[in-house]
């Protein structure tokens, strides 16, 4: 049984999803897509311990054929650091979420909704887990077709919009990753990842590989939203429904940048992309752009979902900058905000899903007085701020901590000074809403507000907590990502 | 050592503690006052069972929580840091008292969470004090920063919000800016943040990297508050006095340069700062003293007036310690507590004048003196002890630190101290004139007397305080001398 875990949290939610769509039944369908999230998870957590405890990776061949022919599902520390953070937070979002996607989506929709969602979750464990570079393509197009469904189901009508465009874009990304890759294939034939980083190795200089990679690592950055690929990314996060924001936003991106992770230092190897081309200079460039760019657009959004979207376009930027210092410090640092961002960013969209059910929209002016009316929630967003801050004693610190002492190592002072110039932005980002939500009286004819439901704030609730809690006690996700940071460099050299 | 450490736990957890049994008799005022008293004396106990084995060399300390490989959160109690406890831990006491009369007379609203944030902050100023790293020190700075927030916007309109703005924007601005990278790049440097006898930056650094550093450090102390960091001073004059003490005496400005006197020592040494790279904080430092106290002059609103002598005031004890010689430091350290004493009771005779007379400027202070007799008085003491006239525990400080500059022969901080003992003479003296020599040329809107009695009793144990110190300076003076590695 232990040993076909890697199939079963891939298969498992694909055949629950094809059962959720003949019930339709919303409280079967939550049922089924809870108990069977909860359980990728407990099927990821154990893989990983399994790859920690043993120090071997777990290898999985697909209806036995074996790799490189094969396709193989790998599980290594990188890996299964990726997908407890997927599984987990699918599970945390769907208790938080059914309150409010009682109310968000029609009733005929609600059976289909979880079983989008659980086609997008099978997608993203998917391009996770798997080592084939063509079989990441199918999980791609499996996570992203759901999602575009997903926000579709948005109650505003420009969520339809949003979701188009995102289609529009998520498909060009989509193309030209599977471009590069069959540029790839047909230099090595072999689709297998780590066949390909061996074979490879000889042809890197050739010009269809390094089209290859470029086309590789152009359409990975689509996904990830990477400045200035990141234009679907503020619609798609605004009008979406509240739950899958939260899904979204903390796991789509992730997902792509560990792949982006992969190819950069597994397959094109750290001794060619990173010290042979000029990636990790434009990589940096980028980076530092989405920061200031992300955080400086931040500030003017009245739409606090949008913001919080901007936000997110810059902390990707925090992601791939830990990516362009290329040292282990720095891409521990990277690692672990990968982790820190989903969940502080999730806590916070899970606390504005709860506002918008109360309030009906998300405006920042529709929020005066919510910090009297609704103090669970905006004492949260309080305590989420200062982990985006990167207050100590939070995970915000932590990761900026990494990143900054990264950059240091590379001699790069001037990019910790950015660091913490761009920290100033998101100060004045939270600190709008926070100061709208405290000192500005509730107009006298507003509809009296009361907290969200119970599963909304206690879920979000954990996951503020766990912002303080892992700002403490590192060893999970510091841990983790420093024995993860040598499969990485390790694999290279 | 190991009961010690529990104490010094306790000392933290104490006001933690406390500020949650506080928030939750928000119903009941008397049970939530009388929590407030118990927590302080509480931890004025456990502080001041630490104090002699400090005294006798001690250097009681805890284990270090691992937050990261070679990041820890550790507490070490030096002498400074004893001091600085001592400080803050009485003055919560009289502070607590004074509040009680002042909040109630005044009926302000939200007096639960203004009692809960208070005993926040004074949890973080322990964190502060005790802190045995450059973490630990600026995990807790930012917490205080935090914490006094919804204190100083307590009144809630837009004023305060504005003050706060300043406030909060200045201070997280200097932290995350200067103050954070200041921090990783001492770790950077050093490999360590722990606070070491004698310094921890190693030798043969470059210059310019030093005074790299030294720029980082006192500008990102923000709360130390040297021009033109000092804005959020004035700017924080709209809270209720009783914050407006624990801003100036108690807590935050204290914080400050208790921060700034304690990585000279502990992460420069005084070697390293002696050198030429950071002679330039001497001069920042002597330029805020004289521009604030020529501000000062200026302003009639009595607690703006306070401010700016704070402002200047704060940056003596940067001047001293920027000094780095050990009479310098001694001197540093003695400031500290005598400027705290005798600002606080500034403080609280500003607020007992507002509470009984509701009068806020300084032209309107004529012959209240006959009226406030006990009020006027300690802020007689209060203003002695700025200038640094004997028998008051100000002068104290400034002999030091006179002592020091004259053994450096350093003639610009003598021509500092100079001409900014004559500015305070020139600030507080007419406001004293007016009080008890001037005829009241208005009658009051409403006849009145001294404010309510526990606003009295505050300003005069404080005031008394003050004298006390002058007379019975043993115990800081001692702790000073061992800072330095002397012993009495």
């Amino acid at each position: 049984m232990l040993d076909q875990l890697p199939a079963i949290i891939i298969a498992v939610p694909l055949i629950a999803a094809a059962v959720c769509a003949i019930i339709r039944n919303e409280t079967i369908c939550w049922l089924i897509a809870l108990v069977v999230a909860f359980v990728s998870f407990v099927g990821s957590a154990t893989m990983l311990g399994q790859v920690q405890q043993y120090g071997e990776d777990i290898s999985y061949k697909l209806g036995g054929w074996a790799p490189p022919a094969g396709i193989e599902y790998k599980v290594d520390l990188l890996a299964g650091y990726v997908l407890v953070l997927v599984s987990l937070i699918a599970t945390a979002v769907l208790i938080y979420g059914r309150q409010s996607v009682k109310v968000e989506i029609k009733k005929s929709m609600q059976g289909w909704y979880y079983t989008m969602y659980l086609l997008c979750m099978c997608g993203l464990l998917g391009i996770v887990i798997t080592g084939d570079a063509f079989n990441a393509f199918v999980f791609m197009e499996i996570s992203s077709l759901s999602m575009y469904t997903l926000i579709a189901l948005g109650k505003d009508r420009r969520a339809v919009a949003a979701a188009y465009q995102y289609l529009i874009l998520g498909t060009i990304g989509a193309t030209m990753y599977v471009i590069g890759v069959g540029l790839l294939f047909t230099l090595t034939g072999t689709l297998n990842l780590a066949d390909l980083a061996v074979r490879l190795g000889p042809m890197l200089d050739t010009p269809a590989a390094i089209a290859g990679m470029a086309f590789i690592i152009v359409g990975l950055s689509l996904k990830i939203a990477l400045f200035p690929l990141h234009l679907w990314l503020p619609n798609a996060y605004a009008f979406a429904p509240s739950a899958v924001t939260a899904f979204l936003a903390a796991t789509a991106t992730k997902v792509s940048i560990y792949l982006l992770m992969r190819y950069l230092y597994t397959v094109f190897g750290f001794g060619f992309a990173i010290e042979q081309t000029p990636i990790p200079e434009v990589v940096m460039v980028l980076s530092l752009l989405a920061i200031f760019a992300g955080s400086f657009t931040a500030i003017f959004q009245e739409n606090v979902k949008r913001m919080l979207a901007y936000s997110s376009v810059a902390q990707i930027g925090y992601i791939t900058l830990g990516i362009a210092l290329a040292n282990a410090t720095g891409l521990t640092g990277s690692l672990v905000h990968i982790f820190n961002h989903a969940v502080m960013k999730g806590a916070l969209f899970m606390l504005v899903g709860g506002i918008a059910m109360q309030i009906g929209t998300v405006r920042l002016s529709d929020m005066a007085g919510a910090g009297k009316a609704m103090p669970l929630t905006m004492f949260g967003f309080v305590l989420g701020g200062f982990s985006m801050l990167g207050v100590p004693g939070t995970v915000g610190f932590v990761s900026k901590w990494y990143l900054a002492m990264g950059a240091l190592e590379n001699g790069w002072w001037w990019v910790v000074a950015l660091l913490m110039l761009s920290s100033l932005l998101v100060l004045v980002y939270m600190g709008r809403v926070i100061e709208v939500a405290f000192f500005r009286e509730r107009p006298a004819d507003a509809v009296p507000l009361k907290e969200a439901p119970k599963s909304m704030i206690m879920t979000a609730w954990v996951f503020i907590l766990a912002c303080v809690y892992l700002g403490f006690d590192t060893s999970f996700t510091v841990g983790v990502a420093e024995q993860a940071v040598n499969v990485l460099l390790g694999g290279a050299q | 050592m190991s009961d010690l450490s529990l104490f010094i736990v306790a000392a933290m957890l104490i006001p933690a503690v406390g500020a949650g049994f506080i928030a939750m008799s928000g119903s009941r005022p008397n049970v939530r006052e009388a929590y407030t008293l118990i927590t302080a004396a509480l931890l004025f106990g456990v502080v001041f069972m630490l104090v002699p084995s400090v005294m006798e060399g001690a250097r009681p300390a805890t284990e270090g929580f691992d937050l990261l490989p070679g990041l820890s959160i550790q507490f070490v109690i030096e002498p400074l840091g004893m001091i600085f406890a001592m400080i803050a831990s009485t003055l919560w006491i009289v502070n607590s008292i004074y509040s009680i009369g002042y909040m109630r007379e005044n009926k302000e609203k939200k007096q639960t969470i203004f009692y809960t944030c208070f005993a926040i902050a004074i949890a973080s100023t322990m964190g502060i004090a005790f802190a045995g790293n450059l973490f630990t020190l600026f995990l807790f700075y930012e917490v205080l920063t935090l914490s006094t927030y919804p204190l100083v916007t307590h009144k809630g309109n837009d004023d305060a919000k504005a003050g706060g703005r300043m406030y909060l924007g200045i201070l997280l601005t200097t932290s995350v800016v200067f103050l954070l990278p200041a921090v990783i790049g001492t770790y950077f440097i050093a490999g360590t943040g722990d606070f070491t006898v004698g310094g921890i930056i190693p030798e043969g650094e470059s210059p310019y990297l030093i005074a790299a550093l030294s720029v980082l450090f006192i500008y990102g102390i923000g709360k130390a508050a040297v021009m033109p960091v000092h804005r959020w001073l004035p700017a924080a004059m709209v809270a209720p006095t009783p914050v407006s003490a624990l801003l100036h005496a108690v807590a935050v400005v204290k914080a400050g340069v208790f921060s700034v006197v304690k990585i000279i020592v502990y992460v420069f040494g005084l070697d390293l700062f002696s050198g030429d790279a950071t002679s330039w904080v001497v001069y920042a430092a002597g330029f805020t003293v004289l521009v604030a106290s020529i501000i000062a002059l200026g302003q009639d609103n009595l607690k703006r007036r306070l401010a700016y002598s704070t402002v200047s005031q704060l940056s003596y004890v940067v001047l001293a310690a920027a000094m780095a010689t050990p009479l310098a430091i001694i001197g540093a350290a003695m400031h500290i507590t005598a400027h705290a004493f005798g600002k606080i009771t500034l403080f609280f005779a500003a607020g007992s004048i507002y509470t009984a007379a509701h009068k806020t400027e300084i032209s309107q202070l004529n012959g209240i003196g006959k009226r406030m007799p006990f009020t006027m008085a300690a802020f007689t003491i209060g203003a002695l002890s700025m200038i640094g006239v004997p028998p008051t525990a100000g002068f104290l400080g400034k002999w030091y630190i006179l002592s020091a500059a004259m053994e450096l022969k350093d003639w610009f901080v003598l021509f500092v101290i100079f001409v900014s003992t004559l500015l305070n003479t020139g600030y507080f003296v007419p406001i004293i004139y007016r009080a008890f020599f001037k005829a009241e040329d208005v009658p009051p809107s409403h006849e009145h007397g001294e404010a309510p009695w526990p606003v009295v009793l505050a300003l005069s144990i404080t005031a008394l305080g003050t004298l006390a110190l002058f007379i019975f300076p043993e115990v800081p003076l001692a702790l000073a001398k061992a800072l330095v590695g002397q012993v009495l």
